[in-house]
Parts: structure tokens; sequence; C-alpha cells
């Protein structure tokens, strides 16, 4: 009984610290929108842009804590700074458009780490490629609320129309629907939750937070509205799990999240009742003894 | 509570009013591309039309032009008398994709496709209606999916996959109705009960412009022809410009041209001679110089 009670204030330590708590919620919310924005994404081909994003702002975030902007600011300005540079060189070379994003991406990212080792100081190269949420400041845990709550609140908003604009365009153009804008809009939002990842997850794992829990709802249902709700369940609480589970492990809160995301995605993978693995080998089996 | 059948036949046909006016029409893309140059057709209600042309000819330019993809360098298109923005906004247009176009594995059941047809009738936030969910019901009755409709629609065959469309296009309730190659991968079977339905709405005067490269079954539905060829060659009435000499005039040496002589045929003196037209798809034959018919086998 006595050894009982200790694991459970054992197991309910991490919520004793203010820095904990926070840690978990904002992984949560950053992890939900994400999640959310993951069920789109990977449908259209999209899913390595958010690498390319994640990796593009380092610099911009880098430069703003060396002057003591908003981390948000200088990400924004990287970002528009990526995209100009990628249209300049596809437009005046005739590279194919994955080199451009190779080649543009890996500069910046490279121009980032160059920065954080000229200005140690200012500037944890760690916390941006490898995320830093247990130690997240207070006015960043405000940027990223706002980020994820606004982003959050235009999702709920306009779903639907993203949904239609994303399976037809053509047909979301003729009932009156502004395409363009909505698309402009996915990837502003993209890009500002993209940043808000950067602070929970780091860098190189922002990809995983924008592609795995939708594609692991992909398996597991064949409606568009489902499928959002799986996945934004499973991106709150593999990320406020991860940042959970990161405090006995003591550190390292974006691998955490990314290793519980990709084992719910294995498991899914294999045994999802219809596009599982299991399920598809057993529909076979029966196709063969039909036929016998 | 009398009114005469007739009556109400006729009826949608003034209401609808459907039309689409293209006038000196030209579209340039940023890449200096000259796609459809000083094109224009008038259509009217209670019209099929086929829009036939080689690849490239800018069947889909004028189809973009008509959705407002592409703004027009020159001249202009009216649908109904209204703008091409305009008429979108009040849901007049609905259009039937390519099943190429299409990316079956997304994540949407038949019945959701169906119900997309009507967003536009409803409020920003898209949220369905007693009314819209029973034009849904009532769509995928008409083109008999009811039974289909919580299937996700990479599940459905050819025939299956072009008819959740249609029922989309009819919830939409659009008086014009664009279709984009809506035989491919079509059984015979499906392919009648599409031109059934077309037909169906034709009564009832809708207007409907078809681009195909089915050339064979044109003369069974559609009652106009557009040629395009960068601009429009010819437009009109099937029977006055569905002919030999146009169609050479579209297709260059594209198409592929059979002629069998009367002689080689039968030992008359009937001079007639049957041409086979194709570019693929169903081939046109041209029997002295009447087209074939399906539902008239013999020609006469």
């Amino acid at each position: 009984m006595d050894s009982d009670m200790s694991l459970l204030s054992q197991l309910l330590i991490p919520f004793e610290y203010s820095y904990m708590l926070k840690a978990m919620w904002v992984s949560a919310l950053v992890g939900g929108v994400c999640a959310f924005l993951s069920a789109y994404l990977m449908l259209k081909g999209w899913s390595l842009m958010g690498d390319a994003l994640a990796h593009s702002i380092v610099p911009g975030v880098a430069a703003a804590y060396i002057i003591g902007a908003p981390f948000a600011a200088g990400a924004f300005f990287a970002g528009i700074l990526a995209s100009i540079a990628m249209n300049f060189v596809k437009q005046k070379s005739r590279l194919r458009e994955d080199a451009v994003i190779g080649l543009v991406f890996t500069a910046l990212f490279a121009l980032g780490l160059l920065m954080a080792s000229i200005w140690p100081t200012s500037v944890s190269i760690q916390s941006i490629v490898l995320g830093n949420i247990l130690a997240i400041a207070d006015e960043d845990v405000v940027q990223v609320a706002i980020i994820a709550g606004v982003s959050l609140g235009i999702l709920l908003l306009v779903w639907k129309d993203l949904m239609v604009t994303f399976f037809d365009e053509n047909h979301a153009r003729s009932i009156g629907i502004n395409t363009n804008f909505l698309k402009g809009l996915f990837f502003t939002l993209l890009s500002a939750c993209t940043v808000a990842a950067l602070q929970t997850v780091g860098a190189c794992l922002v990809i995983a937070m924008v592609v795995t829990p939708g594609a692991t709802a992909y398996l597991l249902t064949d409606r568009f509205g489902r499928l959002i709700i799986i996945s934004v369940i499973l991106g709150v609480t593999t990320s406020f799990a991860g940042a959970y589970i990161s405090y006995f492990l003591d550190g390292a809160t974006g691998g955490v999240i990314v290793c519980l995301q990709t084992l719910l995605f294995l498991l899914a993978f294999y045994f999802a009742p219809k596009h599982g693995l299991l399920a598809s080998r057993r529909r076979q089996r029966v196709a063969v003894e039909a036929a016998a | 509570m009398t009114a005469p059948v007739a009556a109400i036949g006729a009826a949608p046909n003034a209401s609808l009013g459907a039309s689409i006016s293209v006038r000196d029409l030209n579209v340039t893309y940023p890449n200096g591309f000259t796609a459809v140059r000083d094109a224009s057709f008038e259509l009217d209600p209670g019209t099929i039309c086929a829009l036939v042309g080689i690849n490239g000819s800018g069947k889909s330019t004028i189809f973009k032009a008509i959705m407002g993809f592409v703004r027009p360098s020159a001249g202009e298109v009216r649908l109904c008398g209204l703008p091409v923005g305009e008429a979108l906004k009040r849901n007049i247009v609905a259009y039937v994709p390519q099943s190429e176009d299409v990316d079956w594995n997304f994540p949407v059941l038949v019945e959701t496709v169906v119900m997309m047809g009507r967003y536009g009738h409803m409020n920003f936030l898209r949220m369905p209606s007693r009314a819209d969910r029973y034009k849904v019901d009532e769509a995928l009755e008409r083109v008999g999916m009811s039974a289909y409709r919580t299937r996700q629609i990479g599940e459905l065959s050819g025939g299956q996959k072009k008819r959740v469309f249609l029922a989309r296009a009819l919830a939409q309730e659009g008086r014009i109705i664009l279709l984009d190659e809506p035989f491919t991968g079509v059984d015979v079977k499906t392919e009648a009960a599409i031109i059934g339905l077309l037909r169906e709405l034709r009564a009832s005067g809708h207007l409907m412009l078809v681009s195909t490269h089915n050339l064979g079954s044109v003369p069974d539905f559609c009652d106009h022809v557009v040629l395009l060829n960068r601009t429009v060659l010819a437009a009109g009435p099937t029977a006055e410009v569905f002919t030999q000499k146009n169609l050479e005039r579209a297709f260059g040496g594209v198409l592929r041209n059979f002629q069998l002589g009367g002689a080689a045929l039968h030992d008359d003196d009937d001079a007639r001679s049957v041409t086979v037209l194709t570019d693929d798809e169903r081939p046109l034959v041209i029997y002295g110089d009447k087209h074939s018919r399906r539902q008239d086998p013999d020609g006469q």
C-alpha cells in the first residue's frame, strides 16, 4: 500500500512544477493545431514543405534572439525571404523545384547555425534545433499560445471550405469559394504553427508534428471530419504525454513526442481495421480462398 | 391545381434561362502562350453542346474561362447574362470533373461529395439544413447511387464514380453544367444512363457543355457542337457543324480516318461510302453523309 502511494506520488510530481505544467499544456496546444494542419498537408503531397519551412526560419529566429525581438517576427521575415529566394532561383534557372527547395532551405539553415555559433550567448542552437519547451520563456509562451489559438479558431471556421478546395478546386471555385485566398491562408497558418512547434520539438522534428498524426488518422477512417478529430486527439495526447514523460527522462521533449506519434502510427499501420497490414492480408487470404 | 402537364414541363425552361455567351474571347497565359483567339459562340437553355477539338485546342481553356479560372485578355464570357464571378456566386455553374483530375484516395464518402454540391447554398460555416440533406438524398436516388452513399469514393467502379459527381451537380442545382470527358473509363450501360440523365436535364431547361473525345456519341445526344482549334472553327446545330469536312479541319492529321467506298461494301451501284473517324475512343461512322446512331443501327 505504502509503495503504491509513493509510486502514485512519483507519477504526479511533474504536475507540481509550474514549468512542467506550462510545458505540457503548451505542447498539447501546439500538437493539436499542428495535427489539424497535418490532416490537409499529407493529402496534397506537400508534406516536405513543412520541413523546408521549419529549417528556413532558423536564421530568422536566431536573429530575433540576437537583437531581442519577438521570435515569431524573425521567423516570419525568414519565411518570406525563403519563399522569395525559392521563387527567384526557380524562375531564373532550369533547376527542378525539389532541388531549389533543398538548396534554399539548407542554405538558410546553415546561416542560422553560423549565426548561433558567432553569438553563442544570445542564441542557443540546441534549443532552436531540438526545441526547449521545458525552459520556455514566458513571453515565448504568450507568442505560442496566440499563434496556436488564432490558428485553431480560423481552422474551425474554414475547415469545410479547405476540404473542398483541397479535394476539388474547380468545384470550390464554382460555388464561389476564393481558393487562392484559402490556399494562401493555409500556408500562412502552416508557417505560423511551424514557428510555434519550433519551441516545443525544434526545427528538425517539426515535420513529424505536421505529418504523422494526419497520416495515422488517414489509416483509421474514410471520413474527413473524423480524420481531423482523430488527428487532433493524437496530436494533443502525444504532445502532452511526451512533455510529461520527458520529465522522467530528463529532457529531449521533441524526441519523446515524435517517438510516441510514430509508435501510434506503427500500431495503426499494422492493426487498422480497414487500411492496416493485417486487414489487407486477411482480405487477400479471403480472396485466394474464394478463388480456390 | 389543374395546370396542364405541358405547362409544368415548359415552366422551368422559362425560369432557368440558362445561357452561355462567349464573345471574342482571347486568353493569353502569363508565359505568353495564346490558347484561345477570338472565340465566339452562344448557347441557349435546353441544350446539350459538345466541345470538340484535339488536345491543346483550347477546350480546357474555355472551361477555365467559364469557371473564372483564367481572365480573358480580351472579350468576355457571360452566363445567364451575368459576368462569370456573379454567376458563380449564384450557383449557376456546376462542374463534373474528369476522372483523372480527382484524388480517389481522398478520405471522403459518396454522400460527403454530393453534399459539397450544397455548400454554395449554405452559410459560411457550411452547416447543412434539412433541405440540403433532402436534396442530397434526391440527387443520389436520381443517379441510382443511394445504396453506396457511405462508401469511400475510391471503392467505386468507373461508372459509379461518374454518377457521384453527376449527383453533386444535381444537388448543386446549377443551370449550367460543365462535363469534362464524362465517358472516359465508363462502361456502355453507364454511358447510356448518363446520356439519359442529360436528356432529362435538357428537357427541364438546363444547359450542358460537354468536353469530349468520344466523337461517336456526339450525334447521339448533343444537339449543338462547338469545334475548336485555338479558336472556334464552327459552332451550331450538330447536323450542320459535325461534318466530316469540319472534323478534318479541326483535327488535321490527328484523327484516324478510314473510308470504305460503296463498291467495296456492296455489289450494287449505291455510291455512298462509309467513313470511320476516330481519335481513340468510340469512332464516328458516316455512311453517305449521315451519322450512324446507336438507337437506329441501320442508319436510316
